[in-house]
Order: C-alpha cells, then sequence, then structure tokens
C-alpha cells in the first residue's frame, strides 16, 4: 500500500499543481467549478483511453509515438495557456472591471476558459494514463483491493491536498497584484512544459540534444525529490537539461512575457485597472 | 493575438535538423520479475548511445531515470527504445517507475 500511495500521490501532485494554478488563474469567472471539474472528468477519461490505446500509441512513429504523444500533448497545453495569459493581457482590464461592478460573475473570462479547461484535462490525463497502467499491473501482480483503494485514497488525498495548499496560499496575494502573479506563474508552467516536450523529442532522437547535460545542480536539487519535481512542475526546474530544453524554455517565457507586456502597453490606461480593483468584502465572495 | 501559434514555429521547424541514428551503439536491459539485468550496465562516457529495455513481465513498467532525464512507459512483453547520452562519466540510477523496491539499476558511464 505505501508504494501505491507514493506513486499515485507524485503523479496527482503534478496535476493538482496544475489545475491548482489554473483555479486561482480563473478567479471569480462565472461557473469556473464547472469548467474544472469537466476538465477533470475530461482527463480522467482521456487518461483510460490512453492506457487502453497504450499498446497502440507505442507503435507509432516506428517506436518514438509515446515521446511524439507526449510532447504533442505538452505543447498543446504550452498553447492554450500562451492563448489564455495574452488574451488575459489585453481583455484584462474590463475583466477587472466587472469584477468590480458584479462582485461575484465575470463573464469575461469565460472565452478563455474554455482552453483552460482543455489545459486542466491534459493534466490530468497525463499523469493519470500512468497511474491507470501502474494500477492496472498492481491489480495483475494480486495486491489485493485493500492496498489498491487505500492507496489510491491515501495518494489521492496527499496529492490533492497539496493542491488546495497552494490554491489558496495564492488566494492571500492580495488583488492588485493577483492576476499578474498567477499570469507570471502560468507563463513559467508553460516554459517547463515546452522543456519537457523538447526532453521527450530528444529521447526519441526526433530533435538533436544541443548538449545534454549543459549543467548538473542534482546535487542541489535532484530532479528525484520532492522538491525538485514541485519546482519542476511550477517553473520547469530542471537539473540537468539539455541545451535545446532552454532554447524551448526561452522561446516560450520570451513569446509569452514579451505578448503580455505588448499588450498591456497597448490596453488604454493599464495603471486605472489596479486602482479599481475590489475591496477586501467584494473579493472575499470571489472565492 | 497571433503569438501563441508563433510559440510552435521555431520548435517544429527544429525537428526538421535530425541525425540519422543508425550507426549508435546499442544495450539492452532485461526487466524480469520487476528486477534489471544487468543492474549495472557500463557505458562510454561523452557517446550517445541506444538503449533498448525488454520488459519480460506481464504487467507494465516505467522504465525511468531522474538522474539522465528518461521516462518511457514499457508494455508487458515488449521492448522500448530510447536514446541517451552523450553523458559526462559517473553513476547515474534508473529505475521501473512502477516496481521501485525491487526494479533498481545503475548506469556506470566511464
Amino acid at each position: 500500500m505505501p508504494g501505491v500511495a507514493l506513486l499515485v500521490f507524485r503523479e496527482v501532485m503534478e496535476a493538482a499543481l496544475i489545475v491548482s494554478i489554473v483555479c486561482a488563474a480563473t478567479r471569480g469567472v462565472a461557473r469556473r467549478g464547472l469548467y474544472v471539474a469537466t476538465g477533470i472528468g475530461l482527463g480522467i477519461a482521456g487518461a483510460l483511453l490512453v492506457a487502453m490505446g497504450a499498446s497502440l500509441i507505442s507503435r507509432l512513429a516506428s517506436g518514438s509515438g509515446q515521446e511524439v504523444f507526449n510532447a504533442c500533448v505538452l505543447l498543446s497545453a504550452v498553447l492554450m495557456i500562451g492563448w489564455h495569459v495574452v488574451w488575459m493581457s489585453s481583455h484584462g482590464r474590463e475583466l477587472a472591471q466587472q469584477m468590480n461592478a458584479v462582485g461575484s460573475a465575470v463573464k469575461a473570462g469565460s472565452s478563455s476558459l474554455t482552453l483552460l479547461l482543455a489545459v486542466v484535462a491534459i493534466a490530468v490525463l497525463r499523469e493519470g494514463s500512468e497511474i491507470v497502467l501502474f494500477l492496472y499491473g498492481m491489480a495483475i501482480g494480486g495486491i489485493g483491493t485493500v492496498g489498491l483503494t487505500g492507496g489510491m485514497a491515501l495518494g489521492v488525498g496527499g496529492g490533492a491536498l497539496l493542491g488546495f495548499a497552494l490554491y489558496f496560499g495564492l488566494l492571500r496575494i492580495p488583488m492588485k497584484h493577483f492576476f499578474q502573479v498567477t499570469n507570471w506563474m502560468l507563463v513559467l508552467l508553460a516554459s517547463g512544459l515546452a522543456s519537457t516536450a523538447a526532453r521527450f523529442f530528444v529521447q526519441g532522437d526526433l530533435l538533436p540534444s544541443w548538449g545534454t547535460q549543459v549543467w548538473d545542480t542534482s546535487w542541489l536539487l535532484s530532479n528525484g525529490s520532492l522538491g525538485g519535481q514541485t519546482l519542476g512542475i511550477l517553473v520547469g526546474y530542471d537539473a540537468s537539461p539539455a541545451g535545446i530544453q532552454l532554447v524551448f524554455y526561452a522561446t516560450t517565457l520570451l513569446l509569452l512575457a514579451g505578448g503580455m507586456q505588448w499588450l498591456n502597453r497597448a490596453a488604454p490606461t493599464p495603471s486605472s485597472r489596479t486602482r479599481s480593483l475590489l475591496p477586501d468584502p467584494a473579493s472575499e465572495s470571489l472565492r | 493575438m497571433k503569438h501563441p501559434f508563433l510559440v510552435a514555429a521555431p520548435m517544429l521547424l527544429a525537428l526538421a535538423g535530425t541525425a540519422a541514428a543508425n550507426d549508435l551503439p546499442e544495450y539492452t536491459l532485461v526487466i524480469k520479475n520487476h528486477v534489471y539485468q544487468p543492474s549495472k550496465l557500463k557505458v562510454p562516457a561523452g557517446t550517445k548511445f541506444r538503449l533498448i529495455v525488454n520488459n519480460q513481465d506481464a504487467t507494465p513498467e516505467e522504465f525511468e531515470s531522474t538522474d539522465f532525464n528518461r521516462e518511457k512507459i514499457v508494455l508487458p512483453n515488449s521492448s522500448i527504445t530510447v536514446y541517451v547520452g552523450p553523458l559526462r562519466a559517473g553513476n547515474y540510477g534508473f529505475f521501473g517507475d512502477f516496481h521501485q523496491s525491487t526494479a533498481q539499476g545503475r548506469l556506470i558511464v566511464e
């Protein structure tokens, strides 16, 4: 049971961190809970499908199917997050005004909410399909119902708890800076996902590595440690990245940050939106 | 609004620049009873190589290394290929993510 709990926890944690950031970034948007729940549901359904189709995926692209699949899934998440943050930058002002006026229901966010729903689904699908294959193997190995369900419950519970901790931690950020912070977190998350996509391309020999170990900080914080794994999701930390991963990371970071800044500046009187933001009682109701 | 799509362009362009991998050295690991054979694999430093992992168990496994950054599902009674390196000399751990208590191995790079 501890083995099951640990593996499930590590996988759930990765998805939960992403879901938490998405939840925070869509704070105050109407029907957000429904979107996130749908995203998780679709992700679980997708995970089952991917696990069942694992042998088909493996055989694709002359044996590199898994790498191509993972990289494409990751890159589509990068695109959707990118679209969202750039969209937020150009519509942030009206969003903030509406939040001020309506207090609870912000409809302006829903157009890019669908994209973030897909990001949630992708995060759950990726980690979920590994859990499904793992549990399938455990079931064949005769672990027994108690060990399986107990381990599942502990792992999912622990991972979800960590996600909630991050979410409620983020809610403590003052409203004035809130969306700025969540947008930057999304940008770093997307950059990290792009870097991971590059790693899959290198693993399948589909891209040159441009130096396999540009640096090595595993003595300080290894990829396998809990801290390393958490930072890996949140900011794309990698103890010994390949050169091409850095290129993917930097390209994503520069494009998204650049797009955000550019649209922020283009938006009329951006400073008025921070000033117009809500007093505390209103922000309470947004939770 | 076109910015997100520009993200993919340089990445996809880079796909074109991949070298053929036919004359790379090849090494094989076998997973049996959730144990890697051999558990210590010697490979040359500074050389890229192809690593075949053959899972002879009836359960899926995930070949994984956080030391040299690889992870790939190996289905029951099948093989996968991952490309590794060139690595600096040293000692790199790998494991089976689904059976970590037994499936442990090391890559000795020298």
